[in-house]
């Protein structure tokens, strides 16, 4: 049935279509390896070496001409709490504990990490947020429309939001000081940081810097460099005396980047675009097809049926023709055997009567008198 | 190209343009074509 | 609305009460959102940036207004003619959703008027967001050039009506091609997160489970719609309407059987290739199967029972329970099962006011619904146009 065929080509769109969905490779089929911007900055974060003075939180704040906040930064109180960045704290100061009997602590400063293929920047439907050659992934509030889909994608839950402004709200996180970077000077927190747990400089060197860090003492870190490759790396990195888990840092991030992570159905979307005209035409062009063949086959059936009994007609009534011509044709004889008949017994009575001699004159036949 | 690109969030903003405006072309020519390659088929009845 | 021109219908009644109360106060609850920004309504915040007015309004709103372009696919590109009588309805409440779609997104976002930049000013091309916008807004412009010759034969404007008419079967293809982007992008919108959505329902198919859902959510909401407009607006049906009904609903739902099946096939594939069958034995992995197994097998076998015993009361039950089982997926996957890390306390739920900002949207496009019903020749063809089908 025609359906079938219909729908089979239907399901032959769809299983193309699932493919290419399920392709995740899009761009790097052709062997693409992207190493970032060269000489791009980035900051290394010590963890063994943060106090949780929080001034780095302090100078963040003057820095970005932030509202006061409800608690004092040299209140060390709020670090009871884990807290996350919000829509006036660009940074942030947690405290963790470890060991058996939580005899240790430890400092995390957490904020934005300014990725090498940031997931909000891939995100963004009107490119507001852009990684910078700097290495800064900055926000560009005059474009944004407030959608919150790169709050959505960014793995580490730092974008914060003013909610509670009605007609301009912007998304809220670090910029790593770009304008002051810009002018060759230090971001506020690195600058303000009286133990040198921050050092800023280019990534490539930060990382250096790490390994012979963890080289030089192999007990006071553990061998990972937190950002190296998380979700495709970050220009913000860690080095940490306890597994990263213990503070508050996910390690099951992977090192697949946000937009590799999406490369996969983006390309699959102008396949679409390509293929389904053709296949929808197509299968509609069979379907006309199929129906001006059926209405054709009707219309000869139909007319073939039609000629068939007329045959069938023709056919009978040439039989009765027959049938009729022949009963004429036996009744005319029989009328005019019984009409001779009827003559020859006429003659032979008149015979019999006159004229006895000429007993074999023959009807009709005046017998010749001398 | 000449431009390298450092980024494959560049490398996709620049690639994925020009694929937009590909298709909106597809979308106009191919219904275009189309109109070609039917134009001396006996006509149907449409809706 | 409120006067007929055969009969004088009542201004009050109790509908029209209660829906002039949820408008009323869906009035207030939007000056709030304006003037006080979306904290003072929702509760929403940073770790939760998206809830119901995107899991629901835009994400089921859209998956459920999927009958337009299934619909118009089968009856004009497949051929299937007896289904033309469900075709303009089909498309009036897929222009209406998608029209509601972008009416509740002028909500959530937080400056509404900028929603033209990403097309017309700073297209962001690497976003799948983008792509969603571009085909939501080329696609409710299909829709509304779709639904057009309903409103042109009520006005009267024939020659209109007739160009517009012509292009059938060329928008058909183009808001199936549109819609398959759509739909299948906003699965896609969540595998950028695989860190927050559970290992369940995240997958490489998102698209894919998104694309077919849609389908099979479009023809059960024709045959939900179907039943309560069968209740509401039975005056209103010709006789090609009735005769054709009972048709729509038993081969609607012959196909939406037939496709759920094949997508709870596709989804244990899924974690097949993921290798995700431990995470069944947990709490989640219950809900997941109450949502597949409940929600998605079960009204696909209700669907089966009464196609074969051409029962078409089993199907409108069956066409309910399947539109749930699309709505549960949708709110699974943007609120339930999103941020499924996250401790109890830090956990999304929509406060009174978003809820009713979702029923106060839905009870305006029933509002609209009911008005081009009721005057426009959706479920009847107008008398000057009988021939031309």
């Amino acid at each position: 049935m025609g359906i079938t065929r219909r729908k089979f080509l239907g399901w032959m769109g769809a299983a193309t279509g699932a493919a290419t969905f399920a392709d995740r490779r899009g761009h790097a089929a052709s062997g693409k390896h992207f190493k970032g911007y060269p000489g791009s900055f980035g900051v290394l974060h010590d963890i063994t070496k943060c106090i949780g003075c929080r001034k780095c939180e302090e100078a963040c704040n003057q820095v970005n001409a932030l509202p006061g906040p409800e608690k004092r930064f040299d209140d060390l109180s709020v670090l009871n709490d884990t807290r996350r960045t919000g829509k006036s704290e660009f940074t942030v100061v947690n405290r963790f504990y470890s060991g058996s009997d939580r005899q240790k602590k430890w400092f995390v400063k957490m904020q934005c990490n300014h990725c090498l293929e940031p997931a909000c920047a891939s995100a963004c439907f009107v490119k507001a947020l852009q990684k910078n050659k700097s290495g800064a992934v900055v926000y560009d509030a005059s474009l944004c429309v407030g959608c919150r889909y790169c709050m959505v994608a960014c793995p580490f839950n730092i974008p914060a939001y003013e909610y509670d402004e009605p007609l301009t709200p912007r998304v809220m996180k670090c910029t790593m000081c770009h304008p002051l970077v810009e002018k060759g000077q230090l971001p506020g927190c690195v600058e303000a940081c009286p133990k040198e747990a921050l050092i800023f400089g280019p990534r490539e060197k930060l990382l250096k810097i790490a390994e012979r860090r963890i080289q030089k003492y192999p007990n006071r870190y553990i061998d990972h460099i937190y950002g190296e490759r998380e979700m495709g790396g970050t220009s913000w990195l860690y080095i940490s005396p306890v597994s990263y888990n213990k503070l508050g840092m996910r390690e099951d991030l992977g090192i697949t980047s946000a937009q590799q992570l999406t490369a996969g159905p983006l390309s699959a979307v102008p396949i679409i675009v390509g293929l389904w005209p053709l296949l929808l035409t197509g299968i509609y062009a069979i379907s006309r097809h199929k129906e001006k063949i059926a209405e054709e086959e009707r219309v000869s059936a139909v007319a073939r049926t039609a000629s068939a009994a007329d045959e069938e007609l023709k056919k009978k009534l040439s039989e009765l023709k027959q049938k009729m011509t022949k009963e004429k044709e036996d009744a005319v004889s029989r009328e005019v055997k019984k009409a001779l008949e009827e003559a020859r017994k006429e003659a032979e009575e008149k015979d019999d009567g006159p004229d006895d001699e000429s007993g074999d004159a023959s009807p009709g036949e005046k017998p010749e008198q001398e | 190209m000449e431009h390298i690109f450092y980024t494959l969030h560049d490398f996709m903003l620049h690639t994925k343009s020009i694929v937009y405006i590909l298709m909106g072309v597809i979308l106009v020519c191919l219904p275009l074509f189309w109109l070609f390659l039917t134009g001396r088929d006996e006509k149907n009845n449409t809706y | 609305m409120s006067s007929d021109a055969a009969t004088t219908k009542k201004v009050i009644t109790p509908f029209n009460i209660v829906a002039g109360i949820i408008v009323a106060i869906g009035i207030v609850i939007t000056i709030l959102r304006f003037t006080e920004g979306l904290g003072a309504v929702t509760n929403l915040d940073d770790n939760n940036p998206w809830g119901i007015w995107i899991g629901f309004d835009l994400l089921c709103g859209v998956a459920l207004a999927a009958g337009g372009y299934v619909t118009s696919a089968a009856c004009y590109i497949f051929g299937l003619k007896r289904y033309h009588s469900a075709v303009r309805p089909a498309i009036l409440t897929a222009f209406l959703g998608y029209a509601l779609v972008v009416f509740a997104l002028h909500y959530d976002v937080g400056r509404p008027w900028r929603l033209p930049y990403p097309i017309f000013y700073s297209p962001g091309t690497t976003s799948l967001l983008y792509e969603v916008g571009l085909c939501v807004f080329l696609y409710l412009s299909v829709l509304f050039i779709e639904y057009s010759p309903v409103a042109l034969e009520w006005l009267g404007l024939k020659r209109t009506r007739n160009i517009i008419v012509r292009m059938t079967l060329v928008l058909t293809i183009f808001g199936v091609i549109l819609s398959t982007l759509h739909q299948s992008s906003l699965g896609a919108l969540f595998m950028i997160a695989p860190s927050k959505l559970h290992p369940l329902w995240y997958s490489t198919y998102l698209p894919v489970y998104f694309f077919v859902s849609s389908i099979f959510a479009g023809l059960s909401m024709v045959i939900f719609e179907g039943s309560l407009a069968h209740r509401f607006f039975h005056h209103k049906m010709d006789e090609m309407h009735l005769k054709e009904s009972r048709g729509v609903v038993l081969g609607f739902g012959k196909a939406a059987s037939f496709i759920m099946m094949g997508y709870v096939g596709i989804k244990l594939i899924g974690i097949a290739l993921d290798n995700n069958w431990h995470y069944l034995a947990t709490g989640w992995g219950a809900w997941f199967m109450v949502e597949l197994i409940g929600f998605v097998a079960l009204p696909a076998f209700l669907f089966a029972i009464a196609s074969r015993e051409k029962n078409t009361t089993l199907m409108k039950w069956g066409a309910a329970w399947a539109v749930l089982g699309v709505v549960l997926n949708r709110l699974n996957i943007s609120v339930i099962a999103f941020n499924w890390h996250l401790p109890s306390a830090e956990r999304y739920f929509p406060s009174w006011m978003e809820i009713f900002t979702s029923v106060f949207i839905v009870t305006i496009g029933v509002l609209v619904y009911r008005f081009i019903s009721s005057h426009m020749p959706v479920f009847y063809e107008h008398p000057d146009y009988q021939h031309d089908h």
